[in-house]
């Protein structure tokens, strides 16, 4: 058995993956932990995964379909269309909402008990990622239905997942690790998603804004990871190289800057929470 | 067990820095707006020391109590040893994995069943899934929980709750055993088998670290101890050594906080003296404080005021509020008051009586140890015994036994 050595924390300190690798079961539990305690005490239990994202889906069609007359392009319905762009969506807002609040919800966990802290906030992207799945299974089944098929670009989905989960997971330990020391972050985070929502290609196709306007669309790291997305599941044409490329450089950065921003803060967190 | 000490600490030492509450921002925008208006970055921090410069060693198979009055950095220590917090300064070196019960039951969460539970904290607490699997009947056995197995642990009842995390806890097979205060619930069944299992942990060859506000714990249980103050190490050695500079500081630390102006409290009023009429009694007899409170007219409301007794282990044996008899005092004259506790008997020793005035939020003034008295070594009952007959609990109960 090794001695362990405990020392007053270094000015730069840079997460240990053997740490993190040995708190796996942590992980595991926490992810199994939100999961079961989601759907307890509901009525419709699991079906609730389903009918968020297509409640939603339905009423994007409504409003910007329907109201709004915004289009899908050519081939592919606008339902099918609009569930794809939320399908990862909700898996990023989702994964930055949950992650951001975890530490100061456990605070009695931060405060009582030693772990590698960063399995809080990582651990709260497993109940988005079971919603994910289950969304993916649906939107093959709409693929059916309206008789839409993919290309070949259909097996780098999980590439494209990665993506997404390292660049909200990466946002995610930022703000949660600010948020022990700066409780404004809880409310800036909802507004700041809103805002996303709206301002990332979701409801509509990028190729629909006005040319005034494209580059506030081609630097945000959605348009790229959304396009992508569309790619892959609807055969639609695929994002220019550059932004392909970026939209891996970009969320390993993110991620691993939320990484060391969240191990600067940690040390000081079971005395501030 | 591995070569070397199982605990090593050297040189450590923890430091807070505090700001002044006027200084102290929670939110982002307030922080931006100072640092705008103090450009110079001129925060004025106080610095608080929780641990100065702790040095010691603790071998394989000691069961070592941490013992020091209130704020003497014994829960610092004990987050440090389980890496909760870093030290400031030092260096600890630890022999093997460190268990913590640091407040049983962290970590449960209401809404899962016990099982669940056992599974969640035993791998918060470093366990492995197939080292619960392996010691599951075991755990449950030790809590006798097990026909609540299924149950959400938000019905259980308290006792129930913390017997299993104890549980849960008691069965990590870590070199070094961390508790605090556990055993301050439970029933006194429950509270032997804990003792018996640290024992027995700590004849394994393990360590076992104590802090306990319970003395009786700390010497039933201990085979050294550490005394704390104000975050130095005052001591390192037997228990009886340890708790004797323990007792010694209550009767130190009297008369420093005499002057009201040291006193914490938000000073709005203040008590001006305090006396106990008797300051030698005997078991049974009533003790009797009289206190004066300084006006201040400016004060509006009516007040009460409380007394905490302590006996001279420290242990908090009796609050009396003035609000459940239903006593208030007026702010805006002079108020003399009589405080009269008839029972329980007291036990031999010596006393103090912390007073205190409340004013709704934040008391106004604090006094810790503002009288102290003696109780003499007499026996208040009919019949002498010897010292076995009596010498249990920390009060002598007025009692009698009938046929039925």
């Amino acid at each position: 058995m090794a001695r362990i050595v405990i020392t007053p924390p270094g000015r730069f300190s840079f997460p240990k993956i053997s740490h993190l690798w040995e708190g796996r079961e942590v992980l595991y539990r926490f992810g199994a932990r939100d999961v079961t305690l989601r759907y307890r005490q509901t009525l419709l239990g699991v079906v609730w995964v389903i009918l968020q994202p297509l409640l939603t889906a339905l009423v994007f069609t409504l409003v910007f379909n329907r109201v709004a007359n915004l289009h899908a392009p050519k081939g592919v319905p606008y339902l099918v269309f609009v569930f794809t762009g939320l399908l990862a969506w909700n898996l990023f807002s989702d994964m930055i909402g949950r992650a951001s609040g975890s530490l100061v919800s456990n605070r009695d966990l931060v405060s009582k008990v030693f772990f590698p802290r960063m399995l809080v906030p990582l651990a709260t992207g497993y109940s988005s990622l079971v919603d994910y799945g289950v969304s993916v299974v649906f939107l093959a089944i709409l693929m059916i239905i309206f008789g839409v098929a993919p290309g070949l670009a259909l097996v780098l989905i999980p590439v494209w997942t990665l993506m997404v989960v390292l660049l909200a997971s990466g946002a995610g330990l930022a703000a949660a690790s600010l948020q022990v020391r700066y409780r404004d972050v809880a409310y800036v985070i909802p507004f700041a998603l809103m805002f996303l929502l709206y301002a990332s290609p979701i409801a509509y196709s990028s190729t629909a804004v006005p040319s005034k306007y494209q580059i506030f669309y081609d630097i945000n790291p959605l348009t790229w990871l959304l396009a992508e997305f569309r790619w892959s599941f609807l055969n639609e044409a695929a994002p220019p190289a550059w932004q392909i490329v970026l939209s891996i450089v970009v969320p390993v950065t993110v991620f691993a800057v939320g990484a060391l921003i969240f191990e600067q803060l940690e040390r000081s967190f079971a005395d501030l929470i | 067990m591995p070569d070397g000490p199982s605990i090593e600490v050297s040189g450590l030492s923890k430091t807070y820095r505090i700001l002044r509450r006027e200084d102290q921002e929670s939110t982002a925008a307030e922080a931006l707006i100072k640092r705008i208006r103090h450009r110079k970055g001129t925060k004025r921090v106080e610095k608080f020391d929780a641990l100065h410069d702790v040095s010691f060693d603790v071998e394989w198979g000691e069961v070592v109590g941490i013992i020091g009055r209130n704020g003497a950095g014994k829960s610092t220590m004990l987050k440090i040893i389980t890496r909760i917090t870093a030290p400031t300064q030092g260096r600890v070196e630890l022999g093997g994995r460190v268990g913590s019960l640091l407040e049983v039951g962290t970590g449960f969460h209401p809404e899962l069943t016990g099982r669940e539970n056992i599974y969640l904290n035993g791998t918060l607490l470093g366990m492995r899934h197939r080292e619960i699997k392996e010691r599951f009947d075991a755990i449950v056995d030790f809590a006798g929980t097990e026909r609540f197995l299924d149950t959400q642990v938000k019905r259980y009842s308290t006792g129930m709750y913390i017997r299993l995390a104890f549980a849960v806890a008691a069965h990590l097979d870590s070199e070094i055993l961390v508790v605090d205060e556990v055993l301050a619930v439970g029933d006194s069944d429950f509270q032997a088998k804990c003792l018996r299992k640290m024992r027995e942990v700590a004849r394994g060859g393990r360590t076992v670290l104590v802090v306990s506000h319970q003395l009786q714990t700390v010497s039933d249980l201990c085979s050294s101890a550490l005394y704390l103050e104000s975050g130095r190490l005052v001591l390192h050695g037997t228990v009886e050594e340890a708790m004797e500079a323990y007792k010694r500081s209550f009767a130190r630390s009297a008369p420093v906080l005499k002057e009201a102006a040291f006193r914490p409290g938000s000073g709005e009023l203040r008590f001006v003296e305090a006396k106990v009429t008797d300051d030698i009694t005997k078991p049974g007899q009533e003790v009797v404080v009289e206190f004066v409170v300084g006006a201040n007219p400016g004060y509006g409301n009516r007040y009460h005021v409380s007394a905490f007794l302590n006996n001279e282990d420290g242990m908090l044996i009796a609050q009396c509020d003035s609000r459940v008899v239903d006593f208030w005092l007026d702010p805006s004259t002079d108020a003399e008051g009589r405080l009269c506790i008839r029972t329980p008997w007291l036990k031999p020793g010596a006393y103090t009586v912390d007073l205190f005035i409340h004013t709704g939020g934040h008391p106004a003034d604090i006094w810790e140890q503002a009288c102290q008295f003696q109780v003499l070594p007499v026996t208040p009952y009919s019949h002498p015994t010897t010292p076995d007959g009596t010498d249990r609990g920390v009060v002598y109960p007025d009692f009698d036994y009938s046929q039925r």
